[in-house]
């Protein structure tokens, strides 16, 4: 490295340290449908610069007021949230619906009142049991971010099917797969699916609490209404919005050679190390971490594939 | 921030990241993973013998792990002539040993997972027959905390029926054969608290005329559970033979067929 270029660099660092001790996401509604919005998370690993800013979460005006979808990962995002809501309305919030028990989905609750947070019953259940080792690994990784965050599962259960809210017809869908307890919505007045962490978009999935077989049948039923008339976008818990259901496509394409790598190399005898190493297909070599997150995919899916394969004979 | 002031505190984490780096490189004492506690490890491991940095004794683990109970290691020895005991630690571990393997008639391989306590070098010393201790490692970074959870055998009374038993299966390769066994062991480490230490302690994998081809001696940091992948001789349809034994005198012995 040249000398001269140093001082940048250290100019830069301390730059970037400034900017993140003002703890502010930058949170501005995109508008995707007429009174539907979405804050587009960061196609990145947590850290001390996203402050767990790789979310999609997103926001739904109706006339009685506000539907929100997922609270982000910390106290300080569902406030900065809050702030960036009214910049668009100032209704009230009607409700909350976290789509999963993930702490970068549900951990900005403490911003939004107690009696407006829903959640399906399984991932309440999730929340309730892990959702503090959860908040605790996520000050591990992206510290001061998470100040005065704490773990706040939903009282309410969200029921499957349709439900009215000021003039919008959303469908509330219980699918698994992602974890055991998944919940997409989908809103019939708009046209626009939020498919939680169902669908990702261009970033390597995450698999810590996944069911493989199950996860590819929620994806169908999702394709199935990204078919119907009145679709006009999709947003997946991680990537960009889509108008169509290439995401979905993408997501079932990375699964499927996922568990296929972990099952074939635990049936050809590899140890965990060697399925690690295998080289990535073209099509997936330019999403987002997608070397750490198949690693960890490996690591959680391959003790199971391994232990079929031993037990085969 | 006024430039002056700024310059100052550059200059100063400047000539602070030097120094650190070399006093990093003169108390790793020409070791390649730059831990301080090299020179402990080699006191403890190799007092009076002759040790190298050797570029043929691999280790593969994953740059990070995740899941620290379960850290994959492969090494593999293979590339050195007349290796007679390979030992397996990791620096930064309480339990500083891994396991030691002895082997006699098989490659010098060993894959397995350990239990990680914080991040740490992982390193694989092989004794080769002149009494020179050869050695490779590789950086592990982990949230850690692996080595002080209860197993979760501890804590379910069904592994009782299942203590000792061995899944195991053989793969022909083209010059050797691959054995990849798992045995049903809470392996505790006893640092978890109330859960005392309870490990497989030494498994023998015989041929079919009870000659011994590999001797693994793990020790508490192995996962739960452990899965072993070896190196074996070719060898036509003769079945092997596993026996073992753990620290509270439980024994166990399989068949593996061809």
């Amino acid at each position: 490295m040249k000398a001269n270029r140093l001082p940048i660099l250290l100019l830069l660092f301390v730059a970037t340290l400034v900017m993140a001790a003002g703890f502010d996401y930058g949170l501005k509604p995109l508008a995707v449908a007429k009174d539907v919005y979405v804050f587009p998370g960061r196609n990145e690993d947590f850290n001390f610069n996203n402050g767990g800013n790789i979310v999609n979460t997103g926001f739904i005006v109706t006339a009685d007021g506000v539907v929100v979808i997922d609270s982000g990962p910390s106290l300080r995002y569902g406030q900065q949230m809050r702030a960036a809501i009214a910049t668009v309305s100032d209704k009230p919030i009607l409700r909350v619906f976290n789509t999963h028990a993930h702490p970068d989905h549900f951990l900005g609750n403490q911003a939004f009142p107690a009696n407006t947070l829903y959640a399906l019953p399984g991932a309440r259940q999730q929340m309730l049991k892990e959702g503090n080792a959860f908040a605790e690994n996520m000050y591990r990784l992206n510290g001061d971010w998470m100040k005065d965050t704490e773990a706040k599962a939903p009282e309410q259960d969200a029921q499957a099917g349709r439900l009215n809210l000021g003039g919008h017809t959303l469908e509330l869908i219980a699918l698994e797969g992602h974890t055991s307890s998944d919940l997409a919505v989908y809103d019939h007045s708009s046209g626009v699916l939020f498919a939680g962490d169902l669908v990702f978009n261009g970033r390597a999935p995450t698999t810590p609490h996944a069911h493989i077989e199950r996860w590819l049948a929620a994806l169908d039923r999702l394709e199935a209404i990204t078919q119907e008339p009145g679709f006009t976008r999709l947003v997946p818990g991680h990537g960009p919005v889509s108008t169509d259901a290439a995401p979905i496509r993408q997501t079932r394409r990375y699964l499927q050679w996922l568990v296929r790598t972990v099952n074939e190399g635990a049936e050809h005898g590899e140890d965990m190390n060697e399925v690690m190493a295998h080289a990535k297909p073209e099509e997936f070599k330019d999403m987002a971490v997608i070397t750490s997150e198949y690693r960890r995919s490996v690591g959680h899916l391959f003790p199971a594939a391994e232990q079929a394969a031993l037990k085969a004979r | 921030m006024k430039p002056h002031r700024f310059f100052a505190l550059a200059l100063f984490t400047l000539a602070a990241s030097v120094a650190h780096a070399a006093g990093a490189s003169a108390a790793a004492d020409g070791d390649p993973l730059g831990s301080p506690r090299w020179g402990d490890m080699r006191k403890q491991f190799f007092a009076g013998a002759k040790v190298v940095f050797d570029s043929r004794v691999k280790v593969a683990a994953p740059e990070v792990a995740e899941d620290p109970l379960n850290v994959p290691v492969t090494v593999d020895a293979a590339a050195l002539a007349d290796v007679e005991t390979v030992l397996v630690f990791a620096d930064f571990n309480p339990i500083l040993r891994a396991l030691a393997f002895t082997p006699r008639a098989s490659l010098p391989y060993l894959g397995f997972r350990l239990k990680l306590q914080q991040s740490s070098p992982v390193r694989a010393a092989a004794r080769t027959a002149d009494g020179t201790w050869h050695v490779g490692g590789a950086l592990v970074t982990t949230t850690g905390g692996g080595c002080t959870v209860p197993s979760t055998g501890s804590a379910s009374p069904e592994w009782q029926q299942h203590l000792g038993e061995v899944s195991s299966r053989i793969w022909r390769e083209d010059q050797d054969s691959r054995l990849r066994l798992r045995i049903i062991h809470p392996m505790d480490t006893g640092l978890s608290g109330t859960v005392p230490a309870f490990y497989l302690q030494q498994i023998d994998i015989k041929d079919g005329q009870g000659r011994t081809l590999m001797t693994i001696e793990p020790h508490e940091p192995v996962s739960e559970n452990p899965v072993f992948t070896l190196r074996l001789p070719q060898r036509n349809g003769e079945r092997l033979q596993v026996q073992g034994r753990d620290n509270n005198g439980n024994r166990f012995q399989a068949w593996v067929e061809q």
